[in-house]
């Protein structure tokens, strides 16, 4: 069973001053892991790190056979290649494109099968035409977890995707993403802020 | 005098140059304006401002360097010359290349600012989607500045419409070939002819003021 190691260091900036993120850890498939944190501690730069949007100073990132990263042979994947999914904190829909297409643009060959059945489990029904400007937050976090399973990646990377969520809404959309998780069979790291969500959700958290 | 050979065809003049120095600085634009909103490299704000000096330095200094840059005295006139057969100075295609160097602020900034507005996690995203650069460029990117397109757009073509310096320090007045509105109408005015000065000036503001209302509708619907 694949694993997803990594083992790396960075230099950070911060309000207060210079700091370093050091990390190690291996990841087994299945997993939904919680990193928290205070603000500034480095979880959406560990995140990007995997992702291949930052590159780390030191160390090794690699999954299952494959490496990702290693400062010693100077290999960096570009995030293209890395088969992952990110979904970020203000879902970075692309207002172009309606719901349809903004799903339909993650897969490499467009499949209106895959498409179709992401809009139900996700009860975007009626939706599929509708540009993202006039979604309310709860319908564009679910359209972008639709997105971000249309390539059925090995790992889903979720940065604090229920920040912008009323309180009220959490709960469901907390289910959401579990729904996801298990679509997926992967691994999944969510970054929260929220300890009580990283206790509900979590099978291990991490604090950073 | 609307309708008059010499009208038409300084209008026609008029309107190729502006068509071409838009046309030219759409293509070279784009790239640019990538470049220069996205990229971190050494001298870039040496770049930015070497893009910007047309838009503060009198438009004769520019041709005046320009018109000696042409000289078949200086290196890269006497290489035109030798090697192509070509004397850029006075000729259209010399008068449309200074007006390019000219317009191109007027096209690379609301480009750049545009493209710098955008949440980087567009890109971000098209990227973990395992999207090229240029894929999540043409498909991402531009669809989501079109405003600052048609602005680029409507700026350069009105800029160059109302092209005068450069235009006479590099083409001179040549009808037919060099000889644009702007020019046509100092001539008038020289002339004392200003009823056709008002033919040529009239056109001019109607032109300006139809791109500004274009470029300010953009804006107002991207506002609500």
């Amino acid at each position: 069973m694949k694993s997803l190691k990594m083992d790396v260091k960075k230099k950070m900036h911060t309000t207060e001053g210079e700091k370093y993120l050091e990390f190690t850890e291996e990841i087994s498939q299945g997993d939904f892991i919680c990193l928290v944190g205070h603000s500034g501690c480095g979880k959406s730069t560990l995140l990007r790190m995997l992702a291949g949007l930052t590159k780390p100073d030191v160390g090794k990132i690699s999954y299952g056979d494959e490496i990702w990263y290693e400062d010693v042979s100077g290999k960096n994947l570009e995030p293209q290649k890395r088969h992952i999914a990110y979904m970020f904190q203000d879902f970075a829909l692309f207002p172009n494109m309606s719901v349809e297409e903004n799903i339909m643009f993650a897969q490499s060959k467009p499949d209106k099968d895959t498409v179709e059945e992401l809009i139900n489990i996700f009860g975007l029904n009626n939706l599929e035409k509708v540009k993202p400007g006039k979604l309310s937050g709860g319908q564009k976090q679910r359209v972008a977890l639709a997105r971000a399973l249309a390539s059925r990646p090995s790992i889903l990377l979720l940065d604090e995707p229920l920040s912008a969520i009323d309180w009220h809404m959490r709960p469901a959309l907390q289910d959401e993403i579990m729904k996801a998780h298990k679509y997926l069979g992967g691994i999944s790291i969510m970054v929260t802020h929220d300890q009580m969500e990283a206790n509900k959700m979590g099978d291990r958290i991490i604090t950073l | 005098m609307i309708g008059s050979g010499d009208f038409l065809q300084t209008m026609a003049t008029t309107g190729n140059l502006a068509l071409w120095t838009t046309v030219i600085l759409l293509i070279i634009g784009l790239p640019v304006a990538y470049f220069l909103a996205y990229g971190d490299f050494k001298g870039k704000s040496a770049v930015e401002a070497l893009i910007c000096m047309p838009m503060v330095l009198p438009p004769t200094v520019l041709g005046f360097y320009i018109l000696l840059a042409y000289s078949p005295q200086n290196g890269f006139g006497a290489f035109l010359e030798r090697y192509f057969d070509l004397r850029l100075a006075f000729s259209f295609t010399g008068v449309l290349i200074a007006s390019v160097i000219c317009s191109m602020p007027f096209m690379i900034q609301p480009l750049q600012n545009g493209l710098a507005l955008l949440p980087s996690s567009y890109r971000e995203a098209s990227y973990t989607m395992g999207k090229s650069k240029i894929v999540t460029f043409f498909r991402v990117l531009l669809p989501n500045i079109k405003g600052s397109i048609i602005t680029a757009i409507a700026m350069t073509f009105a800029h160059c419409m109302g092209e005068f310096g450069i235009v006479l320090m590099v083409g001179g007045n040549m009808p037919g070939n060099t000889r644009v509105a702007s020019i046509a109408l100092y001539d008038e005015v020289q002339s004392l002819n200003y009823e056709a000065a008002n033919q040529y000036a009239v056109l001019m503001f109607v032109v300006s003021f139809i791109a500004l209302t274009v470029i300010y509708s953009i804006n107002k619907s991207r506002r609500i």
